[in-house]
């Protein structure tokens, strides 16, 4: 079924019986070309694009829970490309540009709305580093501007211009950024997945991967033994625990990264903005709540939720930058784990098992990934080759010293 | 107008009269109403519109569970959107509005959407706004974006203050009805530290809402007799206006108390609300239970509640919602609800019971079998229509109805920590699991005791259980006679018939249509469910929808409902200010401020500060005439450079080191070797991370056999500290070494040019000529004929320089007699600006450059890393990655035209070749105008930079659209050779 | 979360930084042969249990004890609270 403004008109004029399931739920087949384990956005993505761009055909999907329960189901909906080093730049400028054209491309509306980002900054040294980064950006192809204090005062007037511990200086902007409605990037990707024939089977959790001969034969689950020539795991948040059954140890931790809604509000915030003495950035969605966050915890963690430490920061940040929402209520805070990496950058890469791949660490910025991380992803599984926008994401970086450390922090994860 | 609908009764003070307005319109109440009571006591029953159809609204409920009778509370700054009328207490001058209509409430143009409701299903949004795609951000959302949210933020700074606290207990008891109260008294008398906390204004939960008796008082009655109590225990904390928020890891709750919300500004030196970090040792969950709706067509006019609401304004605050009334039940409790209106003089027209069997209720028409159908009445409820058992219908004229689907146990914070609820079909409800958070239990209503009897009963037991795993014996309270009615109830989740909407989530309009076409979609699970529908996600989180949908999901798919799933809840239990969460750090605040010893002597010379870290430094210090920032910084650099300079150094990390194998250490956790430095000299060291990069740089001084003093930049001071101590207690647990940070502790001067020399000896009472303290001498000394100080002959800028330490209580002292001893040689005091220019000039590196992605090897200082010893990050830097040939290297940069300024940030990029990544060459890390030099310098790391010394290339700035060429030359701008410094 | 230090007892974790990993005490002898592989392993490749974790934690708002927490990283519980000092010297860890 296709969906368009045609069609929502039909239905409501007939009663809505025509709406069909937006995906199956196919009992699991023996056997499949490729399993890509993880319902997420990025394995739903990475589903989706190889059987629609790398024609591939015997896909399934695997999903513990229900797809898109994870990261995607619980993040701050932001997209952008504004990072700096060459090994992250052109690949998330090319998810950019997948999410410019995502709607057409699933026929699913995501609300990708390009209302751009600000980084405020406060200091002379994040100036010059923004104008390193903003430089990066356009050499890359993405864009990128600096504004100055009077230029971001004139776009959020009410922002703490007057007395603030850490005046705001500027900001880098970044007007191609924005957000998109998050929990319909899972589902788009499903139909669209679905509708190519990929099984997507739900509340089926991988219990172990089984290899002979040093190559991949398949992964027992709770619903049974399923067969793979291939299995790529994109499980961001749980990578160690699954591929713990391949016998690997990753470059990184679990960690929870709480996120808030407010109570809707009449709309105050366009775009999105990041706050840059403290641990808060923020958008409006368009169903009116602000939405917000900051920094992680800061422990290991696989428990979806976090402690007040954290709140109180973000909420300080919140209120040091913008005074006003005093007295906006916070609605929700929830917390999601983040595969955190040991220079902050992902994985996506063959194992030593061959027909083993893998795709993970994202720390939190996972989300505005999807789209290149479902290609490239595929791209891989597809072509045995890295995306040519993925080549610097390989297991072998730390210990060649080609780190992709974009906050300088060093093996630390819970500081990236 | 007068309060048409007040009736006798009710726990209200009416020796006193409030004036409010609503929507500009006057109204009068009493103390102890809210203001949906005093509204409803008006006659008014219209307080809002729905979110998505703009539908007319009245509250359903009387407590925070209300989804409806929102309102923005305030004017002005103060205006607080989205205030739930239900909890609001009255106060004299209360202002109120209703929101998202316009242009007012009773005509609302965008109740259109109610018109354009079959187009407006679930998740209608995913499937259409696609073409063209350009059209999205210019059309579709900006009207979307348009009708989004509820109430407005003033866009004005919350003029009121916020304060946090911190609280101890044995038991944290949450909620202060009657199993609150028992659990609360049980513990106290045992001499427990208790804390009692409710989010009403008064104790007593629902016993202030019912007519039940507590041995031979009401239950109210009780409440207050046992709140006395609990106040002359001095081992009890009563805190009533306190929401507890959620429960976090080992026993830690948040709460916030609203201090000033009940008056019209808070009083003054008081916060508006005070966020609360309560540490208990054990937890009763005593919350209540939360009454559920049953849904049929057009279920949500104002005047239709929640039977036990209705039963709550009429019994606590003597409101008859409507002067016909009707009762839908399918439970005894609603059986209740009909006779306890009907004892208030109401007229109950009709108790519609589902429950074909259930027991006849003499003098009211009940209506056994029945069901509500359907509802009239534009802006409030007119009729309702009832389908009997025989299949007839009849239409009953009622101005109000209450709907009982049963209660569910409000055990909300029992899942905060993502236990999972368990079915109870005994009540047809979810009540708490067993891994809720650790020392947590639940009594009373929240547990599934609905009894007056059993909530008291189960509330003193639990208080003895978590009293005994704390080792403190408590005896049971004695539960006086109470009510002990075993719970009836047939579940019914929705009423089938007609084709109309039956609302399930009401302030998100979510209808039971919704949830079928979720199901058809399927968007089966709960959780696609919730975020298909936007069902729980409004500002009730819920709490009297989520059941319901999941019911009905159930239904649909054939499955029982636990088998469906669960619906689990997150904090906050209810919306919380930001403003509390933030507390007081805010505006100046937001961080502590730390200042140097010569702030004050700073202040006083109209010195410029800059943040750098938590520190103020001064950034430049001008002077009358000035009338530009390069002109104050030009001039200091230019005297120091040509006589002396003084600048606060204070805030670079300080550490002393000391033990047997301080100098082992040292080797250890620098990149080049300290053990071999002499008594009484000064090293430069390059501190490397584990892989490979450098983390800090700074200089050691050996002041004795065992004794050295570290320095570090002052952004990692903290952090290199820690790293110390990391090193010395967990990689090398035997060494003898010890360490303390004395940044706080020693005031330290730079005193740098020419004449610093002459300047200090001035100061200073031993010999320091170049030949008793060379350059990278150090000693211990003392100043201004005895004063214990230290002194180092290291040099930032270039010049012949010192850096002194002296006691921080000397500081001020010591900067003042600095600039006193100066005079002769005019110098001037400098601040980061020049202190920065100096250190371009002379090619030292700083934070732009100690960037946490740099290696020894980058800055031109790769011979420091000795492979003889091992230390911290030796291995890993000798990676491949971070030794390549053609890497960065850090390099000087002038512009050819001296007239052209450069851009930190800006890259380079080769003649001729074009402004892409593939051509990225590097970039310019610091920039400076040289007044010595008269033109712009910068360092800058360049690709396989050293080998380019002299060559042309331009840096460029995309952001500006600027391009400047620029020769390579040595950083090292000033004094190569290093002559001044060792004058 | 409540952190019980073995010489100040129970203590908000607010007061606490945390590093990592109780298996970055193992350092690697730099000097020895194949040091870039052990390195490369001591400091890059975590175990990440979901369940008990032993982890370093600083008391930098206290005594700047660095100390040895067992928690379990599903429910968070702690399990056992050591002075990381004593946990390397059993560990055989010296000067």
């Amino acid at each position: 079924m296709r969906y368009s403004g045609w069609r929502v008109i039909r239905e409501a004029l007939t009663g809505h019986k025509g709406w069909t399931p937006a995906w199956r739920d196919p009992e699991p087949q023996a056997a499949y070309d490729i399993l890509v384990v993880g319902g997420g956005g990025h394995g739903l993505a990475t589903a989706y694009y190889l059987a629609k761009e790398f024609g591939q055909a015997k896909i399934a999907v695997l999903e513990k829970g229900y797809i898109g329960g994870g990261n995607v189901g619980r993040n701050t909906t932001i997209i952008r490309s504004n990072y700096l080093l060459d090994g992250n730049q052109p690949f998330y400028e090319f998810s950019l540009k997948l999410w410019e054209g995502l709607e057409q491309d699933f026929n699913y509306n995501a609300m990708v709305s390009q209302r751009g980002i600000i980084n405020l900054f406060h200091t002379d040294a994040q100036r010059d580093a923004y104008t390193r980064r903003g430089n990066a950006m356009i050499l890359h192809g993405a864009d990128a501007e600096m504004l100055n204090r009077d230029q971001v005062r004139a776009l959020y007037p009410f922002l703490n211009f007057d007395n603030a511990r850490f005046p705001i200086k500027g900001a880098l902007m970044q007007r191609r950024g924005g957000t998109v409605r998050h929990d319909a990037v899972a589902w788009g990707y499903a139909r669209g997945a679905d509708q190519r024939g990929v099984d997507i089977i739900q509340n089926c959790e991988v219990t172990g991967i089984r290899t002979e001969h040093g190559r991949v034969t398949g992964v027992d689950t709770t619903r049974g033994f399923i067969g793979a020539k291939k299995v790529g795991v994109a499980v961001a948040g749980s990578s160690s625990k699954v591929m713990a059954h391949a016998g690997m140890r990753l470059p990184m931790e679990s960690h929870v990264l709480q996120a808030f809604v407010s109570e809707g509000l009449k709309p105050v915030i366009d775009g999105v903005m990041t706050y840059g003495a403290g641990h808060f950035y923020v958008s409006q969605s368009d169903k009116g709540g602000l939405v917000f966050g900051g920094d992680i915890d800061g422990y290991n963690s696989y428990a979806q939720r976090g402690n007040m430490p954290v709140v109180e920061d973000v909420a300080e940040g919140g209120m040091s930058l913008m005074p006003m929402i005093g007295r906006a209520r916070l609605l929700r805070m929830w917390g999601g784990i983040m595969d955190m990496s040991m220079d902050g950058s992902p994985i996506i890469d063959k194992t030593d098992i061959d027909g083993l791949y893998f795709n993970g660490g994202w720390c939190y910025g996972g989300f505005k990934a999807t789209p290149a991380s479902g290609w490239c992803f595929a791209h891989l599984l597809a072509t045995d080759q890295s995306h040519s926008t993925a080549t610097a994401y390989r297991f072998d970086r730390f210990r060649k010293g080609l780190m992709i450390d974009e906050k300088g922090q060093g093996a630390q994860p819970n500081l990236h | 107008m007068t309060q048409i609908r007040r009736i006798s009764g009710g726990r209200i003070d009416r020796s006193k009269t409030l004036n409010f307005t609503f929507d500009g319109k006057a109204y009068s109440g009493h103390p102890g109403d809210t203001l949906a009571s005093a509204l409803l006591a008006n006659g008014v029953q219209l307080m809002g519109r729905s979110f998505k159809y703009h539908r007319p609204r009245g509250p359903i409920a009387s407590g925070s569970e209300e989804p409806n009778a929102l309102v923005e509370l305030r004017n002005g700054a103060r205006q607080e959107p989205n205030t739930r009328a239900t909890v609001a207490e009255l106060f004299e001058g209360l202002e109120a509005k209703s929101q998202n209509r316009w242009p007012s409430l009773s005509f609302d143009a965008m109740s259109i959407n109610d018109r354009l409701s079959s187009f407006l299903t679930a998740g209608f949004y995913y499937k259409t706004f696609m073409w063209p795609a350009s059209l999205w951000e210019k059309l579709y959302e900006p009207l979307i974006r348009h009708a989004a949210g509820l109430g407005s933020l003033s866009k004005q700074d919350d003029p009121d203050s916020y304060d946090k606290g911190f609280l101890h207990c044995d038991l944290l008891v949450i909620g202060a009805g009657p199993s609150g109260l028992a659990a609360a008294l049980t513990a106290g008398r045992a001499g427990a530290r208790v804390i009692l906390a409710d989010e009403d204004f008064t104790f007593g939960g629902r016993l202030n809402a019912e007519t039940l008796a507590i041995g031979s008082d009401s239950g109210a009655d009780w409440a207050v007799k046992t709140a006395a109590e609990l106040v002359t225990l001095p081992n009890v904390r009563l805190m009533s206006r306190t929401t507890i928020l959620g429960a976090f890891d080992h026993g830690i709750y948040s709460a916030v108390e609203r201090v000033s919300d009940h008056l019209a500004v808070p009083m003054d030196g008081k916060p508006r609300q005070i966020l609360w970090r309560i540490y208990s040792k054990r937890a009763i969950l005593t919350a209540g239970a939360i009454e559920r709706p049953i849904a049929f067509e057009n279920n949500d006019r104002p005047g239709i509640m929640l039977a036990g609401a209705l039963r709550a304004y009429a019994n606590r605050w003597g409101v008859a919602v409507g002067d016909r009334l009707a009762v839908f039940t399918n439970n005894d409790d609603g059986v209740r609800s009909a006779l306890d209106l009907q004892a208030k003089g109401i007229n109950v027209e009709a108790l519609i019971d589902t429950r074909a069997n259930a027991a006849t209720v003499n003098g009211l028409r009940h209506i056994r079998g029945g069901e509500v159908v359907n509802s009239s009445g534009r802006l409030g409820l007119t009729s309702i229509t009832v389908r009997m058992a025989n299949g007839g219908t009849d239409i009953i004229p009622v101005n109000a109805l209450g709907v009982s689907g049963g209660w569910n146990p409000n055990l909300n914070i029992a899942s905060h920590q993502r236990g999972r609820p368990v079915w109870d079909d005994a009540i047809a409800a979810f009540v708490p699991g067993a891994d809720g958070p650790a020392g947590l239990s639940a009594a009373g209503a929240a547990s599934g005791a609905f009894s007056t009897h059993a909530a008291l009963q189960t509330g003193t037991m639990e208080a003895v259980k978590a009293l005994a795993a704390l080792g403190i014996a408590a005896k049971p309270i004695e539960i006086p006679k109470a009510e002990d009615a075993p719970v009836s109830i047939t579940p019914i989740w929705y009423v089938r018939s007609g084709k109309g909407r039956a609302w399930i989530d009401q302030q998100n309009d979510v209808t039971v249509k919704d949830v079928k076409l979720a199901h058809q979609e399927n968007f089966r699970s709960v959780e696609h469910l919730k975020r298909y529908t936007t069902l729980g996600m409004a500002t009730d989180q819920g709490k009297t929808s989520n059941i319901l949908g999941l019911a009905i999901m159930a239904e649909l798919t054939g499955k029982p409902i636990p088998d469906t799933g669960t619906t689990i809840y997150r904090p906050p239990y209810t919306p919380v200010a930001m403003g509390a969460l933030g507390g007081r750090s805010r505006g100046e605040h937001f961080k502590p401020t730390r200042l140097t010893p010569s702030h004050k002597w700073a202040t006083e010379q109209g010195a410029i500060f800059v943040e750098v870290g938590m520190w103020l430094r001064t950034q430049w210090v001008p002077k009358p005439g000035e009338t530009t920032w390069r002109q104050s910084v030009d001039r200091e650099v230019s005297a120091t450079r040509q006589s002396v300079g003084i600048c606060d150094v204070t805030t670079l990390g300080k550490i002393d080191i000391q033990g047997t194998d301080a100098g082992l250490f040292l080797d250890r956790v620098y990149a080049n070797t300290f053990s071999t430095l002499g008594f009484g000299k000064v090293r430069y060291g390059l501190m490397l991370r584990e892989d490979g990069i450098v983390m800090d740089d700074g200089t050691t001084a050996r002041l004795g056999e065992h004794e050295y003093v570290m320095t570090t930049t002052t952004a990692n001071a903290v952090p290199v500290f820690r790293h110390l101590e990391y090193c010395r207690q967990v990689l090398w647990p035997d060494l003898d070494v010890q360490l303390i940070s004395t940044t706080e502790a020693w005031a330290q001067y730079s005193v740098a040019g020419p004449n610093a020399r002459k300047l200090l000896e001035k100061l200073v009472d031993q010999d320091i000529s170049n030949e008793a303290f060379p350059y990278m001498a150090c000693g211990e000394i003392s100043v201004c004929g005895g004063l214990r100080a230290r002194l180092f002959r290291i040099s930032f800028s270039g010049e012949l320089a010192y850096e002194i330490a002296v006691p921080t209580r000397y500081g001020d002292a010591m900067i003042r007699a600095l600039v006193e001893a100066g005079q002769e040689f005019d110098a001037v005091v400098y601040g980061t600006e020049a202190l920065g220019v100096m250190r371009v000039e002379k090619g030292h590196v700083a934070g732009n450059e100690l960037n946490g992605q740099s290696t020894a090897l980058n800055m031109g200082l790769g011979k420091m890393v000795s492979k003889k010893k091992d230390s911290i990050g030796m291995v890993l830097s000798q990676r491949e990655g971070l030794n390549q040939d053609d890497g960065l290297r850090l390099v000087g940069v002038k512009p050819v035209d001296p007239s052209k300024l450069l851009t930190a940030g800006s890259h380079f990029i080769a003649h001729g070749k074009s402004t892409v990544a593939a051509h990225d060459d590097g970039w310019l890390t610091s920039v400076v105008f040289s007044p010595n030099l008269g033109h712009s310098i910068a360092l800058g790391y360049l690709k396989n930079g050293s080998a380019r010394l002299g060559e042309r290339i331009r840096t460029i700035n995309l952001l500006a659209k600027t391009e400047v060429e620029v020769e390579i030359v040595s950083p090292h701008f000033i004094d190569p050779e290093g002559e001044r410094l060792r004058a | 979360m409540i952190i019980n230090h073995p010489l100040l007892g129970p203590r908000d974790a607010q007061e606490f930084v945390y590093l990592g990993d109780a298996s970055l005490i193992g350092r690697p002898d730099g000097m020895t042969e194949g040091a870039v592989d052990a390195f490369h392993d001591y400091l890059y490749l975590r175990d990440n249990p979901a369940g008990e974790h032993r982890e370093l934690w600083y008391h930098e708002q206290g005594d700047r004890s660095w100390l040895v927490v067992t928690r379990n990283t599903v429910t968070h519980e702690v399990v056992s609270v050591e002075i990381a000092r004593d946990v390397a010297r059993k560990m055989g860890r010296s000067k």
